[in-house]
């Protein structure tokens, strides 16, 4: 496994709480990463870490061995693209607008719109599913039709990374399962995602590599079949739980034992 | 050129940019009737003299009365545009910093401290243009950091910042009040005269340097337009798309103090352009958040029409510009405040 994208030993903190003290990652090149966890376990922490919204009071970020707090904030954007958890968006913008704020990196002062800016927001939006949303205000759509177009935007930015904080929150069944089904396909074209995932069975049957966080540390990482069983699911969530096989695609299924009666 | 839905693709060699056409057509626009008001302004001097007159004085014709719309009418017409654009956007700049339509330089006491630093340069170390505008753009900074280092205290959010900036604002404009009365019967009267804010007597001059500033400022305000309409997005989406908001920020308070306080040494405190203009140029021309352009357009157009309104008024009695932007202005700061408090 190789990993252009890696941290050592980060101890990340906002003002005085602390969240992680010696957290050490390796993004795996290549492969669609789930991050699961508890709420409040500094998955979303450890993401901003790695994009460059957190400055570790210790430890770095490397990015191809180069600290990231070093790399122009430009280039690292062409390089690297996050989607947070609950962005906002700027009142009277229309979809495309806001797509093509994605291109801001490849952009300078007089470069203007250029044919390959075109082609990114045009390809990201249909990636999205949002092309016939093209022309409406962004304020106007729903929280789920709104989440694709913010995806739209990171995929306009056109990096071989690209990392998202809960992409799946504000969507709907059907749309959760399109958006994990993208992200596999951006994999399958090369490109390396990393996402915050709520729910361990989507993130066993669409990632290759999974990472298990508890109290900012990550407690296993490795293939979905290799590390998810029922003791796991109970170091890290403290959940009681079978884990059979998922009766679709065989990977590692959590099925909780908790029942109406066992709730005190 | 191309359309693609409500925008335009404008070619010009290899470059090409991405222009809304609503844009396009509001820039037009407020151009044309700039020109307008501008022509109307420099007809009216002592009374109203014909347009003829005014193109046969600006190309150059000699005589008494072509004298006075070059020497008189024009560097106050000119001051009217360039101030108002830059006061509209100043406002714009800090309205986009901090995300909220009531941050804007008059109201958070910026004008107050620049007022007050130009007055300290005034009293007590008898004001040369240059030092006025050093003394303003020095307060203008100092009110800065204030309203800054209180808001920050417990987090800085859109509304706390605001309200602080408020309060800042009446200490400035008390602390103003009791240099004046400390000072010098002369100097009393020569400030008061200015508190209000005013064209009267602008002649090239006291323009000429505030100019220069102004286009320095907007030079420099042009080259971080595209990070500052990034930074709309919100500092998440900023960092990354490759904004360095911090340093950003930074750059964009200097320069948007930098332009209230130039206006405010020139002219004094004229306040309301700054609050209304970015809010009115986003509603005409529809940009997606408060675009820089349309709020100086605005702003230019506003003053200048404010300037007209208060020579006219009372005439022969011109009154300080500052009164007509006060009273819009006061209206409109309430209506703000009514929806701002409901909305949260």
């Amino acid at each position: 496994m190789t990993s252009r994208l890696t941290a050592r030993d980060l101890a990340l903190r906002y003002g005085d709480r602390v969240v992680s003290t010696r957290l050490s990652v390796d993004v795996p090149d290549g492969a669609l990463t789930a991050v699961v966890g508890p709420n409040a376990c500094g998955k979303s922490t450890m993401l901003r870490a790695l994009v460059r919204l957190l400055r570790p009071v210790e430890g770095t970020v490397t990015f191809d061995g180069t600290d990231i707090g070093t790399i122009a904030a430009k280039r690292f954007a062409r390089s690297v693209a996050f989607l947070p958890q609950e962005p906002s968006a700027p009142d009277d913008i229309r979809v495309r607008q806001l797509v093509a704020r994605g291109r801001f990196p490849h952009q300078s002062l007089f470069s203007g719109w250029s044919e390959a800016d075109q082609e990114a927001v045009t390809g990201a939006m249909a990636a999205a599913g949002i092309t016939d949303l093209a022309e409406r205000l962004v304020q106007e759509l729903s929280g789920g039709q709104r989440q694709r177009v913010w995806v739209a935007m990171a995929l306009a930015q056109r990096t071989p990374y690209l990392l998202l904080d809960e992409p799946t929150s504000f969507l709907d069944i059907t749309h959760q399962y399109q958006l994990l089904a993208l992200l596999s396909r951006l994999r399958d074209e090369g490109r390396t995602v990393i996402a915050v995932l709520h729910d361990v069975n989507q993130a066993c049957r669409f990632a290759d590599h999974v990472i298990a966080m508890r109290n900012g540390a990550v407690v296993a990482e490795g293939a979905p079949a290799d590390i998810v069983d029922a003791a796991l699911i109970k170091e890290v969530f403290d959940l009681p739980c079978l884990v059979v096989p998922d009766p679709v695609t065989g990977t590692p299924m959590v099925v909780p034992t908790v029942d109406r009666g066992s709730i005190a | 050129m191309s359309a693609t839905g409500t925008a335009l693709v404008l070619r010009r060699g290899r470059f090409s940019a991405l222009v809304e056409r609503r844009t396009l057509v509001f820039t037009a626009v407020m151009l044309v009737l700039l020109l307008a008001l501008g022509l109307t302004a420099l007809c009216y001097g002592d009374g109203w003299t014909s347009p003829a007159r005014v193109f046969a004085a600006l190309s150059g014709q000699r005589g008494g009365p072509n004298v006075m719309i070059r020497e008189w009418q024009l560097p106050r017409v000119l001051a009217a545009v360039v101030f108002g654009a830059a006061l509209g956007t100043a406002g714009a700049v800090f309205q986009n910093v901090t995300r909220n339509p009531l941050g804007s330089p008059d109201v958070i006491g910026l004008d107050a401290g620049a007022y007050t630093g130009a007055l300290v340069a005034i009293t007590v170390l008898s004001g040369t243009p240059a030092r006025l505008t050093a003394g303003s753009v020095l307060g203008g900074l100092v009110a800065a950091a204030l309203v800054y280092l209180l808001a920050m205290r417990g987090g800085v959010s859109g509304l706390r910042l605001i309200v602080i900036g408020i309060a800042v604002n009446a200490m400035l404009t008390a602390v103003n009040s009791w240099i004046v009365l400390r000072a010098e019967l002369e100097v009393a009267i020569a400030a008061v005269g200015w508190s209000a804010g005013s064209l009267n007597g602008l002649g090239w001059e006291q323009v000429r340097i505030p100019f220069c500033v102004i286009a320095v400022l907007l030079a420099a305000l042009v080259t971080r337009a595209p990070a500052l309409h990034q930074a709309a997005l919100g500092t998440e989406v900023a960092v990354g798309t490759g904004v360095r908001t911090e340093s950003l920020q930074v750059q964009l308070v200097v320069i948007g103090v930098g332009c209230t306080a130039t206006v405010t040494a020139a002219a004094g405190p004229i306040v309301f352009v700054a609050l209304a203009a970015p809010q009115i140029g986003r509603r005409l021309a529809r940009t997606s958040g408060i675009g820089l352009l349309p709020a100086a357009l605005t702003g230019a157009v506003l003053l200048q029409s404010a300037d007209l309104i208060a020579q006219l008024l009372l005439s022969p009695v011109s009154l300080p510009v500052g009164v007509v932007t006060t009273a819009i202005g006061g209206c409109y700061l309430i209506w703000l405040l009514s929806k701002e408090v409901r909305s949260g």
